[in-house]
């Protein structure tokens, strides 16, 4: 089989491991928490990185009037079955054997995460400034604007008495090898139909 | 000769008025070296190197001290009730401190004792003995709470317990006064060759602990006073010291320091555990209580037992010899090897070391010197092994640092001494402040001493401390051993009386101790899993609440329809699931003591209105930023009163 198909069919594989490994992780670090707080998110869950995190956030959270993280969110049926299609396709693609189409999905598949991605954030943005009015704890930004709890989108900062870290896990890192892998495997298979050129 | 003896007489009356103690003190306080706060410094954050646990005494609790800080980290409710954790004033405790002479809320906690593996401490459970109404009691080091306590039947001031063998086999629990077999009425006087002294192994379930008692060997009425198991080489075999093999019943301190020597019981329980279990043993009637605390139900149950096994020793040739051991000897300590069985006779002033080896060729070639009740005694010169000249007075307590080394406390004179295995020279000795009474090397009880301190246990502080009226504190002191000379490093106050101390290794204990109960391991009776399992339910005159508690709310907070005259039970389940945040909770009136529930636990107390009203009730730890507004109403209504059962939250 030549490499370019190759490497197509092992991108078109690799965000699979998105049902095995975490796509995300937010991190709550505390004084009074010296193992901190943490959850994890997989492609369909929300999970603990220790036993009764996310229900110790939630506890922490009321203060400040956040709803509880729900148990499920819609994205959690749609991301898997957009994973799964997305798959059939690359490799569909990679039977076609055709360099362009690697192209072509390897696009998609950007289209397909940053929408990924603008969800996310606008999860995170609900959840972090859709607060109860009645909450027990009111705080305001120095310009007066009701303070807001969302977690950074990636990286660290600081959230009252909280430093709150958001970065990608595996599974995000094998979804990105994957797309990236797409874009390889159009390279190399571009360069292998010139040589196939240049040698006929 | 004579000379000799009447000047140590002498000295001996002088020391017994402890004035001997107070002068010894202006001499060696200087003794310091500059740097003994750094040794034991434990910086902010950081964590102590030692678990020591030190019996209550009086106070019937075990106190957990870190070492070298002597920074007290908690006291373990073990035989008396304690206001603090409700334990005996809960519904789920009460039943722990039932005996076969119904609840019994104190006792005078003597021994601790860690279990051990392979003759080396294990870390997973303490034993404990409660003097007084005889009981064993076992604490889990997962949880730092006492799981199970069992009552000892036929015997009477549990003394020479709770020491356990190699592998926790059993724990031992020997009488310290003899008494009637079974309990009669009958003239005091008559006691020499009709009191027993009943000497009860305890067997441990290896998996969960779980404690019954296997035999009782029914022996002379003597004063069994201390105990260590063997082992290494004598593991299987058990020693016990006794004094008072007068037979007296009366004036004791005259009466039983007749003889020159007492004895020192060696009893081979492998060899009656055989004989057991070929059927062995009669099955005699007794009654005595089996405690047992249940992790799920978060409850503890009482059951009465109503028979025990008893072995008469002469039944089993070979199992039980005496050693005879001057002076009334007290602790009775095997060192890490097993070979050396060392008596303290408290009223001499040398230690007495027997052999292991030489006792088992003195049994083998039968060199018997006489018997007492038909149990061969052993002829002293031929189970010597050496005596400790050591100029001190009173020895009571001998622990080894696993290099060779002895450490025995002389009560009369004040000190702590070390000296050489085999050559039984005095190595060094240091004064305390004052009257040291047991001592502990943690470790020292097992095959591998972890021998870096010594810890003294001492009867009187006098002036050292600030004084606090006649009652002045108990301490215990601190010493460095990892030298050629030990170097006292701290004193620090102790709870009750700390009558001996067992300790260990954090690391071995900290890994596994538990941080929360699993709510949905929460198996009691009126334990709930979540809000939706509140509710308020009555049961003619007995009404039962329900609650659950999390930050920072009860659920329900607000109840009516409760009527003067109800019996109104409190079930409340923590559900946190959070470490270290417990909530707390009691009501104005309530005659018991406040719950304090651990996350996932559930915890029942009762409270019977006295009269009509709206009653509050609080979070009694301060548990979060809103812990103040963590509380409640009933609302109490005359007996004759017909308002309906109601409860709410955040109506």
């Amino acid at each position: 089989m030549k490499k370019s198909r190759l490497t197509m069919v092992l991108a078109a594989l690799l965000p699979l491991f998105l049902f095995l490994f975490p796509l995300w992780k937010i991190t709550l670090e505390a004084p009074q928490y010296p193992t901190p707080l943490g959850m994890y998110i997989y492609i369909n869950d929300f999970a603990d990185a220790n036993p009764h995190d996310i229900k110790n956030i939630n506890l922490m959270n009321h203060y400040v009037g956040m709803k509880y993280i729900p148990d499920a969110i819609p994205e959690f049926k749609i991301f898997p079955i957009v994973i799964i299609i997305t798959t059939i396709i690359g490799l569909v693609v990679a039977a076609k054997g055709n360099h362009k189409w690697y192209l072509y999905w390897f696009i998609m598949m950007l289209l397909v995460s940053t929408a990924g991605l603008i969800d996310f954030y606008i999860w995170e943005y609900e959840y972090g400034h859709d607060l109860d009015p009645r909450a027990i704890m009111k705080f305001t930004n120095p310009d007066g604007s009701v303070m807001g709890f969302q977690p950074p989108f990636f990286g660290s900062k600081d959230i009252l008495n909280f430093r709150a870290h958001s970065y990608p896990q595996l599974g995000a890192y094998f979804l990105a090898i994957g797309i990236a892998l797409g874009y390889v495997a159009y390279y190399v298979g571009k360069k292998e139909k010139q040589t196939v050129k240049t040698s006929s | 000769m004579k000379k000799c003896t009447y000047s140590l007489l002498m000295l001996l009356g002088f020391a017994l008025t402890f004035m001997g103690c107070g002068e010894q003190s202006k001499s060696s306080n200087g003794a310091l070296t500059s740097n003994a706060a750094e040794k034991v410094y434990v910086a902010p954050g950081e964590h102590d190197e030692f678990y020591a646990f030190l019996s209550g005494g009086f106070s019937g609790q075990l106190s957990v001290y870190g070492l070298p800080s002597g920074r007290l980290l908690k006291i373990i409710p073990v035989f008396s009730q304690d206001a603090e954790k409700a334990w005996g004033y809960n519904e789920e405790t009460k039943p722990m401190l039932n005996t076969s002479h119904g609840f019994v809320p104190w006792d005078d906690a003597h021994h601790p004792d860690i279990s051990q593996t392979n003759g080396e401490l294990d870390g997973r459970w303490v034993f404990i003995n409660g003097n007084n109404t005889p009981r064993i009691a076992k604490i889990d080091l997962s949880v730092f709470e006492t799981t199970e306590i069992i009552e000892i039947p036929n015997s009477a001031g549990n003394h020479s317990s709770a020491f356990v063998t190699e592998n926790t086999e059993y724990v031992v629990a020997g009488t310290r006064f003899s008494v009637p077999v079974p309990q009669r009425d009958m003239p005091i006087a008559e006691y020499k060759g009709n009191f027993k002294g009943a000497l009860t192994f305890i067997s441990v379930d290896p998996e969960d602990g779980g404690m019954d008692i296997k035999f009782q060997l029914m022996m002379p009425g003597f004063d069994y006073d201390l105990s260590h198991p063997g082992r290494g080489k004598s593991h299987g075999w058990f020693f016990f010291t006794t004094y008072n093999t007068e037979e007296a019943s009366s004036l004791l301190e005259v009466n039983a320091s007749q003889n020159d020597k007492d004895f020192i019981a060696a009893v081979n329980w492998k060899k009656i555990e055989e004989y057991v279990n070929n059927g062995g043993g009669t099955k005699m009637p007794a009654n005595y209580a089996h405690n047992v605390y249940d992790e799920e139900t978060h409850t503890a149950t009482s059951t009465m037992k109503k028979e025990v096994l008893v072995v008469n020793p002469t039944e089993v040739p070979g199992a039980v010899f005496f050693l005879p051991t001057p002076k009334s000897p007290h602790g009775c300590d095997v060192d890490p090897t097993g070979q050396y069985i060392i008596g303290n006779g408290k009223l001499s002033a040398d230690l007495t070391v027997h052999s292991f080896d030489k006792m088992i060729a003195a049994i083998e070639g039968k060199k018997f010197d006489g018997e007492a009740y038909g149990i061969p005694i052993l002829k002293f010169e031929d189970v010597l092994a050496g005596q400790v000249k050591s100029g001190g007075l009173g020895p009571l307590h001998t622990e080894f640092d696993g290099e060779g080394n002895a450490y025995t406390s002389f009560f009369i004179s004040s000190e702590v001494v070390k000296w050489k295995l085999g050559t039984w020279e005095v190595v060094d000795r240091q004064p305390c402040y004052y009257s040291v009474g047991h001592l502990m090397i943690p470790g020292g009880n097992s095959r591998k001493p972890f021998g870096k301190y010594v810890v003294a246990m001492n009867k009187i502080t006098k002036d050292r401390y600030l004084p606090t009226g006649p009652e002045v504190t108990q301490s215990a002191q601190l010493y460095d051993i990892s030298g050629e000379k030990m170097e006292l490093l701290l004193d620090f106050p102790t709870v009750g009386e700390p009558h001996y101390a067992a300790g260990i290794a954090a690391d071995i204990v900290k890994e596994r101790s538990k941080k929360i109960f699993e709510l949905k391991d929460n198996k009691h009776k009126y334990g709930i899993q979540s809000d939706s399992d509140v509710r308020v339910e009555r049961n003619g005159k007995e009404v039962h609440v329900y609650m659950s508690m999390i930050r920072s709310h009860f659920n329900p907070d607000n109840i009516e329809g409760i009527k003067v005259g109800d019996k109104v039970y409190f079930h409340v389940t923590n559900l946190e699931q959070d470490y270290d945040v417990p909530h707390g909770i009691s009501i104005i009136g309530a005659n018991t003591s406040e719950l304090l529930i651990m996350p996932g636990q559930t915890e029942t107390f009762v409270w019977e209105p006295k009269q009509p009203g709206v009653w509050p009730f609080y979070c009694t730890d301060f548990c979060s930023a809103l812990h103040q507004e963590m509380q409640g109403y009933v609302r109490v209504s005359p007996a004759n009163s017909n308002i309906d059962l109601k409860w709410s939250l955040g109506e």
